[in-house]
């Protein structure tokens, strides 16, 4: 464990600006949340109506 | 010693006829691909055959076919054409499958897979037309129907004969195994024998489940982690073919350029002999699936010589020899500048990997699914063995712009849509795909047929005439450019070429 924790790399710049900032944060995370939203109201729309029945229609011949 | 690494991507796509219960794969195929080529065939993307005179899929690397084992067969009888920008598109094992152009960076092959996907939605579109109202052709660019069938997405990577198999053998088995932490796909369940989605709900690659060999021939039954198909397709005395058939079809264009441009780099230092040791796992076959099953990527696989090692320390290794190598020898035959640009791309993916995969949702394949997953189970409160989770797996790949759920998760990209746009129709530069591409552009008439590595011309009252295109980093622009440029005619160009 000990040598695992040496070549550990320095944690990528962005998530260490993250916890500089914790106000701007939450506004942030308001807004990824409001956009989660959205987006799962799109792939509601546009996912196949009979899910089931799709997944076993999808059958497809073996290739490489 | 490391010759420059000429590469392409060949991708089997899923198919399907909606609207009918007779769905044959074969004639969908065909037809897709033929309607493509019949709504080309004025413009830029004339229909010349392939040809098969060199196509010796049974040779294999070791120098025998081993006994009972099922070399692929070629199919002559269906649709397969080659296109201006230098790739070829056909159908294969009950599969559209288009390949790549030959590139020297990882650049060029993502621009040129892009252009693969906008050829495929093409084709969709034409297809359409000429389809009963009520039915439509989809094109899934994945690699499993999750039923225990699967088709492929190969690399092949150009190096050269004189390093022993045996290196290629071990470095590359270390970084296919690896290297799946950035190149999987994600998949809901599991199709290995013996699991079941209670033991493997999700996992990282659509296809480490289907391999059981460690090396051989076969690419449809008992595949291998090393594929020893030797049909170089080019000068045999010089140059292997290392024909990959472990990768994931990707959606991510940074999860592609990953692939690439690593691979490159490992097989450059295999054969410059650079790597100071091998990473030699217990068990091959189990590790591909352990490392594709563990999400944390915490879990340390058992090495031959006794020690563990997670994925993630061997990558780091890799990558740190890597940059060593580039420092060292330059990155002439790696990619140039896109080399540098793969190296910085793959530090970054490690360490976000190793600190929060999560973080990269944006980036690659396996962690936007996941993460699109996980926000669909937790708004509807369902379970894994929702159907409708395997629905959002298999649409995540559906080519239809207006269908496709990656489309909809702003996945960071490498290539814009414009220059992959070109890329249909115009070949790369610095390869011989661009004396392919250019000749099919000019004087369609007059070729025949063409393959990876010949051109057959048919000037009307003389013999055919094959050109050969042996060495795949000559009858590029600036060997070519100002030749093709002085010919009004094909005439002309093989009298110049002394043909």
């Amino acid at each position: 464990m000990a040598e695992r924790e040496q070549k550990k790399r320095p944690t990528p710049r962005e998530s260490q600006e993250q916890i500089d900032e914790t106000p701007a944060v939450s506004e942030e995370g308001e807004k990824i949340k409001s956009e989660l939203d959205d987006l799962l109201d799109e792939i509601d729309e546009v996912l196949e109506t009979n899910a089931e029945d799709f997944v076993k229609s999808y059958i497809q011949k073996g290739g490489q | 010693m490391a010759i420059t690494k000429t590469i392409g991507v060949e991708t089997e796509y899923g198919i399907l006829i909606r609207g009918t219960d007779e769905s044959n794969p074969i004639a969908a195929s065909s037809l897709l691909i033929n309607a493509y080529l019949n709504a080309e065939r004025d413009g830029p993307a004339p229909s010349v055959g392939w040809d098969f005179e060199d196509e010796s899929p049974g040779m294999d690397q070791r120098g025998f076919a081993p006994v009972g084992s099922m070399p692929p067969e070629v199919e002559t009888h269906l649709v397969n054409a080659v296109l201006t920008n230098g790739a070829r598109y056909y159908v294969d094992h009950a599969h559209p499958e288009i390949s790549t152009p030959e590139c020297t960076n990882a650049y060029d092959v993502v621009l040129f897979d892009r252009a693969a996907e906008l050829i495929a939605i093409k084709s969709m579109v034409a297809a359409d037309r000429v389809l009963p109202e009520e039915q439509n052709l989809v094109v899934y660019k994945n690699n499993s129907d999750g039923k225990g069938n699967s088709y492929g997405c190969h690399e092949n990577y150009l190096v050269d004969r004189l390093t022993p198999f045996s290196n290629i053998i071990a470095h590359a088995t270390a970084h296919f195994i690896t290297r799946q932490i950035f190149t999987g796909s994600g998949k809901v369940g599991v199709e290995a024998p013996g699991l079941t989605s209670d033991d493997v709900p999700f996992q990282i690659t659509q296809r480490a489940d289907f391999f059981e060999e460690e090396v051989g021939l076969e690419t449809t039954l008992k595949r291998p982690i090393i594929n020893t198909r030797d049909e170089p397709h080019a000068d045999a005395q010089k140059y292997r073919r290392l024909h990959v058939i472990v990768g994931d079809a990707n959606m991510s264009q940074v999860s592609t350029y990953l692939k690439v441009g690593t691979t490159a780099l490992i097989l450059a230092m295999t054969e410059d002999n650079f790597l100071p040791r091998d990473f030699v796992f217990a068990a091959p076959v189990q590790a591909m699936r352990e490392v594709s099953y563990d999400l944390t990527l915490s879990e340390p696989l058992p090495m031959a010589d006794g020690t563990k090692m997670s994925a993630l320390e061997v990558q780091w290794e890799f990558l740190e020899q890597s940059r060593k190598y580039v420092e060292e020898r330059g990155t002439e035959n790696v990619g140039g500048e896109v080399a540098l640009d793969v190296l910085n791309r793959w530090e970054h993916v490690l360490g976000a990997l190793e600190d929060d995969p999560m973080q990269l949702a944006d980036q690659l394949d396996w962690v936007a699914k996941y993460s699109l997953l996980n926000s669909f189970r937790d708004r509807h409160s369902v379970a894994w063995d929702d159907a409708r989770l395997r629905a959002l797996d298999i649409q995540y790949a559906d080519l239809r712009p207006h269908k496709c759920l990656f489309n909809k998760l702003n996945v960071e990209t490498i290539v814009n849509d414009e220059d992959a746009t070109k890329a249909m129709v115009s070949p790369p530069e610095d390869t011989r795909a661009y004396f392919r591409g250019e000749c099919l552009k000019r004087w369609p008439e007059q070729i025949v047929a063409a393959n990876w590595d010949s051109m057959v011309f048919d000037l009307g009252d003389e013999p055919l005439r094959r050109v050969p295109m042996m060495e795949p980093t000559r009858g590029t622009r600036a060997h070519v450019g100002t030749l093709l440029e002085e010919c009004e005619t094909a005439a002309e160009l093989l009298e110049k070429l002394g043909n």
